[in-house]
């Protein structure tokens, strides 16, 4: 009889909480680059907001935007710009105008093993290694060694940046080998004495990023040269949604543009947008 | 029941005691019910595969029937190397501005990671089932199979982070491997996995072997090697194609581990030591990413399906041969 | 041949396959100790807190909880259906019928699915249609829909039902059939019998058929990747419609997605302890029940 009573104590507390509703919750999905940066402004937000539910998942820009314009998601990641044929299917989608909303900066940054002795490249020469029309350091100025590539898997924004501003309608080698992160890019790079990936600005333990060569200058990606687009693969890091924020996702939104979001981005490794 | 129930009507009112009868009429009720249920339980399982078989298929169709998606993606672009700016080429890169849909490549990358998975784990979980079943002293067998078997519970994850972190370190300093991340550390890795399942069945192959078979062969002056080897396993046949035929299903299917440790590059190579994308990777890493209903969605169904008939398709077959042979020895030996 | 030739062979191969075995212990071995290690670095702390903002900081209680609710609610949906066939195959099935052999065989090749192949599955039925469905009739905007942890866990109970089918009719058989026939004597029902003989005396192989079915579901990533697994997610899911943390993918993230490898080694050792609890303790339960059910068998 005991035995009867917990079990329909304990069925009513599982069909509790499985009908519970899901209210007062924000869902963010998309670039993995941002997903670090996310996370950082969900744990900040969290401790003023403790009645708000955030829910932050990466797997790419692309997926962001997919997500959104299935409704799977509030808030989309994106770290490249947005297509104008992803805005109409939004728009199609829901009726409404999609919103673009700047929250950061970032400068896309190449890196390779500390044991590599070159320390800046042109955009041409990262182009032709990544289009794999160049397969040995040796080719660049470097050791003589095979170029073992990085890449981010291809609904990641930074994979579609790259291709873009680096390899002038190309794709990418097949010999790239893609990852399902900056921080992926990153830990494969400084294990490998040959590697050379490329991700957000926001990491770079265990590797040396490259100068930018531009004729006889040299970038680095600095808050000054990302905030000026004096280097050459800055680029904003923005939220997309489905139409006019509203309700929970307008207070997330509002912090994150403000003073004290903001202060949060160069804890992240990327630039407050002032 | 109707007719039932009249027929039963008089004897109640003449019945001495009616709520007994009642009773065993609820039992009745209550026995055909639980009846019904396991049977309905039986039978979902059959459901269940036939829905699993549905819309992994479905997934797949629109590739067929949708004509948008048909003038995406042809058969020849699937199977035939296509025209890209270095010649022809078999690549996988369903993003791509002009995306490329060769199957070659991820089916290559299949065939090499699970290799050597198999070259790996099928001698040595042959050998090591028959040690544990053949050569080992009772008490070393008492813990041996127990600890291997317990370890092939070692979530698939957590072998897949060792070759990730540890193992394609140690590879590469050993043999001086160009690519960090290849098809060996994770056939390697793999082959981690499917042993314990190999050493298992055929562990259990070998001892349902009879003893007198092996009495036979040394009363003949055979050693215990040439019994094990000669006797034994060949008797045993069936059950260790059997334990080989499910090392096959999971080397081709598995995918955390081949995800965390090839490298994924999606490119035709007979190399080893160069990284490699294998079907089920790619269905994992890609799927997450797509908006279903699209026609990379479909292809990654498409993947999915081609993986489910395989396996199907191995384990029809090495039943009927097993049942074949079986049937054989049980008419060889009167 | 030479007799002595022979002999030295017979040695060697015996040697070998010896070899064969110890390698693998060593093998299984290494891998354990290397995923652990780095783990006595870590304060309990690390198993009942939230996540930080990286995968690095903080702790993994969301994770844990969440693998423990998807093998929960696997369980609670796979044990019903389970033992209630293996109960027809076993109890009720005629031989000669052809509806057993049907069940049979269809549990037998879904035992041998890849476990990606359930996941495709899972997203295309019961994300995509039964969740749909739910959400039409219900007239929610997009709830059940999505990848949440109800799905998962009927993901997994399809992936774990031939688990459960094959040990607990192992668990009936070893129920003596005497057993059944004196019941039957006895003037008992067949649901009687079942209910109050066979399933009580069979119940620790039952018991052994969930634990299997829990430590097989508990380690599985890939069918959970694509029906409700998040990266992040600081709260514990308020229902079973919600995404969740798992322990397994939380590995994966911690091992291939970390910039700083060497952060990440301690926390990854102590989610690899947490999940090899759930999945490698309960397969030595699961021994243990086994083990004891067949010597109480025998003491009959």
């Amino acid at each position: 009889m005991r035995r009867l009573g917990s079990t329909r104590l304990g069925l009513l507390l599982v069909l509790s909480w499985a009908t519970a509703a899901g209210a007062g919750s924000i869902t963010v999905k998309g670039s993995d680059t941002m997903v670090g940066l996310c996370q950082r402004w969900a744990q900040a937000f969290r401790a003023q907001h403790p009645g708000v539910r955030l829910q932050i998942t990466g797997g790419g820009s692309g997926t962001g935007l997919a997500a959104l314009v299935e409704g799977a998601t509030d808030v989309a990641m994106v770290s490249r710009p947005v297509a104008p044929s992803e805005l109409e299917a939004l728009r199609r989608r829901t009726g409404v105008a999609p919103v673009v909303v700047e929250v950061a900066l970032d400068g896309v940054t190449f890196f390779v093993h500390p044991s590599n002795p070159l320390r800046a490249l042109t955009p041409a020469q990262l182009g032709a290694a990544f289009g794999g029309r160049v397969a040995r350091w040796s080719e660049l100025g470097g050791p003589e060694a095979r170029i073992i590539l990085y890449t981010r898997e291809a609904t990641s924004g930074t994979f579609e940046f790259v291709r873009d501003h680096l390899l002038d309608g190309d794709d990418f080698s097949p010999m790239a080998q893609p990852l399902p992160g900056t921080g992926a890019v990153v830990s494969a790079v400084s294990r490998e004495r040959h590697g050379v990936g490329f991700g957000g600005a926001a990491f770079t333990k265990g590797v040396v990023p490259l100068r930018i060569r531009l004729g006889d200058d040299e970038v680095s990606p600095t808050p000054e040269t990302i905030r000026s687009g004096r280097y050459p693969f800055s680029r904003a890091l923005t939220f997309v949604l489905a139409g006019p924020a509203r309700g929970e996702t307008k207070l997330f939104l509002d912090w994150v543009l403000s003073g004290q979001g903001q202060a949060h981005v160069g804890a992240a490794g990327f630039f407050p947008l002032r | 029941m109707t007719p039932m129930r009249e027929l039963l009507e008089p004897a109640t009112s003449r019945s001495a005691t009616p709520p007994a009868l009642a009773a065993q009429r609820r039992a009745a009720r209550v026995d055909l019910a639980v009846e019904i249920a396991v049977t309905a339980a039986g039978v979902a399982g059959v459901v269940l595969l036939g829905l699993v078989i549905v819309f992994v298929v479905r997934g797949a169709l629109p590739l067929a029937l949708d004509p948008q998606q048909r003038a995406q993606v042809s058969l020849d672009a699937l199977l035939l190397p296509q025209p890209g700016r270095a010649g022809a080429a078999l690549l996988w890169s369903p993003t791509a501005r002009v995306p490329r849909v060769s199957l070659w490549p991820l089916l290559a990358g299949t065939l090499k990671v699970a290799g050597v998975a198999l070259a790996v784990a099928a001698p040595l979980g042959v050998a090591a089932a028959l040690f544990t079943s053949e050569f080992a002293p009772g008490r070393v067998r008492t813990w041996v199979k127990p600890a291997i078997e317990l370890l092939a519970g070692i979530p698939s994850v957590l072998l897949g982070s060792f070759a990730l972190l540890t193992l394609a370190t140690a590879l590469q300093s050993a043999f001086g491997f160009d690519f960090r991340l290849n098809a060996l550390v994770a056939g390697l890795a793999l082959a981690l996995a499917v042993v314990p399942l190999i050493f298992t069945l055929t562990d259990d192959a070998l001892r349902a072997v009879p003893p007198a078979y092996r009495e036979a062969a040394l009363a003949l002056g055979a050693t215990r090697w040439e019994t094990a080897f000669h006797v034994v396993l060949p008797a045993a046949a069936p059950g260790v194609l059997g334990a080989l035929v499910l090392g096959v299903g999971r080397a081709v299917g598995e995918t955390m581990i081949v995800l965390m440790a090839s490298g994924n590059a999606a490119m035709v190579s007979a190399n080893l030591a160069e990284p490699t994308r294998t079907v089920a990777a790619t269905i994992a890493a890609e799927l997450g990413d797509v908006v279903m209903g699209s026609t990379h969605a479909s292809l990654l169904f498409l993947l999915g399906a081609a993986l489910f008939g395989f396996t199907l398709t191995l384990n029809v077959t090495a039943g009927a041969w097993v049942r074949r042979r079986l049937a054989r020895q049980a008419g060889g030996t009167p | 041949m030479r007799p002595a030739w022979r002999f030295r062979r017979a040695r060697l191969f015996e040697g070998l396959a010896a070899a064969a075995a110890a390698a693998l212990v060593v093998a299984l071995m290494v891998v354990l100790v290397d995923v652990l290690r780095g783990a006595g670095a870590l304060s309990w702390r690390f198993f009942v807190e939230a996540p930080g903002a990286t995968a690095t900081e903080g702790g993994i209680f969301p994770a844990i909880f969440g693998t423990v609710a998807l093998t929960l609610v696997m369980t609670v949906l796979v044990m019903p259906l389970g033992v209630g066939a293996a109960v027809y195959l076993h109890e009720y099935a005629s031989p000669a019928a052809r509806l057993p052999g049907l069940v049979r065989a269809a549990v037998h090749h879904l035992a041998r699915l890849p476990s990606l192949v359930y996941g495709l599955f899972g997203l295309g039925f019961f994300v995509h249609t039964v969740g749909r469905a739910v959400d039409g009739v219900t007239g929610q905007a997009l709830r059940w829909g999505q990848p949440g942890l109800l799905w998962a866990a009927c993901t997994l109970a399809v992936l774990t039902l031939p688990t459960v089918i094959v040990a607990t009719e192992e668990a009936l058989r070893s129920v003596p059939h005497e057993v059944r026939l004196a019941s039957l004597a006895l003037g008992a029902t067949r649901a009687q019998m079942l209910g109050q003989v066979v399933l009580p005396a069979a119940a620790p192989g039952i018991l052994t058929a969930a634990v299997l079915a829990i430590s097989r579901g508990a380690g599985e990533v890939a069918p959970v990747l694509l029906t409700g697994v998040a990266s992040w997610l600081p709260d514990l899911p308020d229902g079973l419609s919600s995404q969740f943390m798992h322990l397994g993918f939380h590995a994966h993230v911690l091992a291939t997605q970390s910039p700083d490898v060497d952060a990440a080694r301690a926390p990854l050792a102590g989610t690899a302890a947490a999940l090899l609890t759930l999945t490698f303790l309960l397969n030595l339960v699961a021994a243990a029940l086994r083990a004891r059910l067949a010597s109480s068998a025998g003491a009959r």
